[in-house]
């Protein structure tokens, strides 16, 4: 390989004693207080701030958005989860609680076996890393785009079974792998 | 005059100028200082504070473009708690806030706000000046009384009794009185013009005679001020330089800096202990420029010798001229805003160097070179 031999750029006076970048700096900060000066000035935020509540982002959320853990039912009402609890032992914070349950004997799902009894996310400890939903094998948790997730109390936080199916709802499309099953 | 008029009017101007103009001044610029950062780096800042009305059962806030964050602001400060950690020695550690707030506020006395008030008393006319104290040797009070802020900032750092404290205040000690020396000097050009200390006087010079760095009316449209504005720019730069370094602002704000020093001398404070030192820095800030406005831009005055239009004394040209100061104190505090978020901080030894080897001779020869002009040109 070539060496290239650089020369080191000779400063001018002037530009020893930091006076052009400081006066460019000075020239930059104050543009960008010019470009801003319309929206500022009307509470409209700026080209890149925006004013929360009154204006969301939400159309713009890319598919790969983590917001809050949701549980799953599939095209059939059957709730994916079958308690194997992978997600509960992967949790980072340890977030998820599940108490592992039985399905009945005259259930259409019986072969199924198990289904959680309880399931809740504790949404104050969850970070939103995904893992629950990447090591899911049923396809059964889901990470939605709900992200204001707000409450007044610890215990209104803590998202019980019937709360993480009412976000995440119906999902089509899945792997039905017990369907075949006999 | 008698003595109770002297009196009387005193207390009125302290009440009036201190909590009716310097305090809110202080408070605003915090809050400039927030907004003005805020659309330098493409963010909104606090644009909500407004008459809360939701509180009493009405659907909207009025915004109020944020404008009341101030008093916001002042009541988290009062209603936190006042924490005195165990390690600290107490009564230094009470004493240092005061210390940094009380010479902010007392250099101010000498300060011309406005132009000269006339009222009757007793069938006589009296001529209130604009300054709480009409000294004749403004400069050397402010330099005298706002070195004393050290102090403040010295038993800070040592009464916290914790690393980053210290260092912080040692910082500000050495750079104080670094930059002490070259502020002083820089203005001795500036006072051997005018040949006058009193800066009520040195204002009412420039709007007759134009502003030192604007003579453009009156005497000033003469050779001898045109070839003085070298020395005076120069001067000028020197003397902002030293205010920047001397009021803790970017790019001199080592004694405090964020970023390696956790908070610099007031990390241990909370409440309004830190609420006294944010106050005091803000107030140095305000009064800093204003002695600058004073000595280069003609203090109160309006330009090109507007204010010969009001009657020495009348009370609106008192108003429009209190109106003229504090425009001009904002431009320079927005100003100071705008260096602070466009310029990083200086390395130690680099602002030392500044300080020592080029601010300090720049302000020295600049002293010979004046004498040099007043004494050639005539």
């Amino acid at each position: 390989m070539a060496v290239k031999l650089l020369k080191r750029p000779k400063l001018s006076l002037a530009e020893k004693m930091f006076l052009p970048s400081l006066v460019k700096g000075l020239k930059i900060t104050i543009g960008h207080a010019k470009k801003n000066a319309t929206k500022f000035f009307n509470r409209e935020g700026t080209d890149v701030c925006m004013q929360y509540p009154e204006v969301k982002w939400d159309a713009e959320l890319p598919e790969y958005y983590r917001g809050a853990p949701a549980l799953v039912t599939d095209e059939h009402g059957r709730e994916r989860c079958v308690s194997c609890q992978l997600c509960e032992f992967i949790c980072p914070p340890r977030a998820i609680t599940i108490l592992p349950g039985e399905i009945p004997k005259d259930d259409k799902w019986a072969k199924v076996e198990k289904a959680p009894r309880k399931f809740e996310i504790d949404m104050i400890r969850c970070i939103y890393c995904g893992m629950c939903e990447e090591v899911c094998p049923e396809q059964a948790i889901f990470l939605r785009k709900d992200y204001a997730i707000t409450g007044v109390t610890r215990a209104e936080m803590v998202h019980d079974k019937e709360r993480l199916y009412e976000i995440g709802g119906v999902r089509e499309g899945l792997v039905n792998k017990w369907n075949d099953l006999k | 005059m008698p003595e109770l008029i002297i009196i009387l009017s005193t207390a009125a101007k302290i009440a009036f100028l201190v909590l009716g103009v310097i305090m809110p001044i202080v408070a605003y610029s915090v809050y400039a200082e927030r907004r003005f950062s805020a659309i330098l780096q493409d963010r909104v800042g606090p644009n909500r504070t407004g008459i809360p009305l939701t509180l009493f059962g009405f659907k909207k806030d009025i915004p109020f473009f944020g404008l009341i964050q101030p008093l916001a602001d002042g009541l988290k400060f009062f209603l936190k708690e006042d924490f005195v950690p165990a390690h600290v020695n107490k009564f230094y550690f009470w004493l240092a806030p005061a210390c940094c707030l009380v010479p902010a506020l007392l250099t101010c006395a000498v300060i011309p706000f406005s132009s000269d008030l006339k009222f009757t008393w007793d069938g006589s006319e009296h001529l209130i000046s604009f300054s709480i104290a009409n000294l004749s040797i403004g400069p050397l009070w402010i330099f005298a009384i706002s070195s004393l802020g050290v102090y403040g900032i010295v038993l800070a750092g040592w009464s916290s009794n914790s690393k980053y404290p210290f260092l912080g205040s040692v910082r500000s000690s050495s750079q104080m009185i670094s930059y002490e020396i070259a502020m002083g000097l820089s203005i001795i050009p500036v006072l051997m013009i005018f040949g006058n200390l009193n800066l009520g006087e040195i204002v009412t010079f420039q709007a007759k005679n134009g502003w030192l760095l604007l003579p453009a009316w009156g005497e000033g449209l003469s050779i001898r001020s045109w070839i003085l504005l070298v020395p005076v720019l120069i001067s000028f730069i020197v003397f902002t330089i030293s205010i920047f370094a001397e009021t803790n602002r970017t790019p001199f704000d080592l004694p405090e800096c964020e970023t390696e020093l956790v908070g610099g001398y007031h990390t241990e404070y909370s409440s309004m202990k830190f609420a006294l030192f944010f106050m005091g820095e803000y107030a140095a800030m305000v009064v800093g420029s204003g002695l600058i406005i004073t000595l280069f831009l003609g203090g109160w005055s309006l330009p090109f010798g507007l204010s010969s239009w009001f009657a020495p004394g009348s009370w609106i040209g008192a108003l429009v001229h209190l109106g003229c100061f504090l425009t001009k104190i904002v431009a320079f505090i927005l100003f100071f805003i705008w260096v602070r978020w466009s310029v990083p901080r200086f390395r130690y030894d680099h602002l030392m160097r500044l300080g020592w080897v080029w601010l300090f001779e720049i302000a020295l020869v600049n002293i010979f070179l004046t004498a040099g002009i007043l004494m050639l040109v005539k």
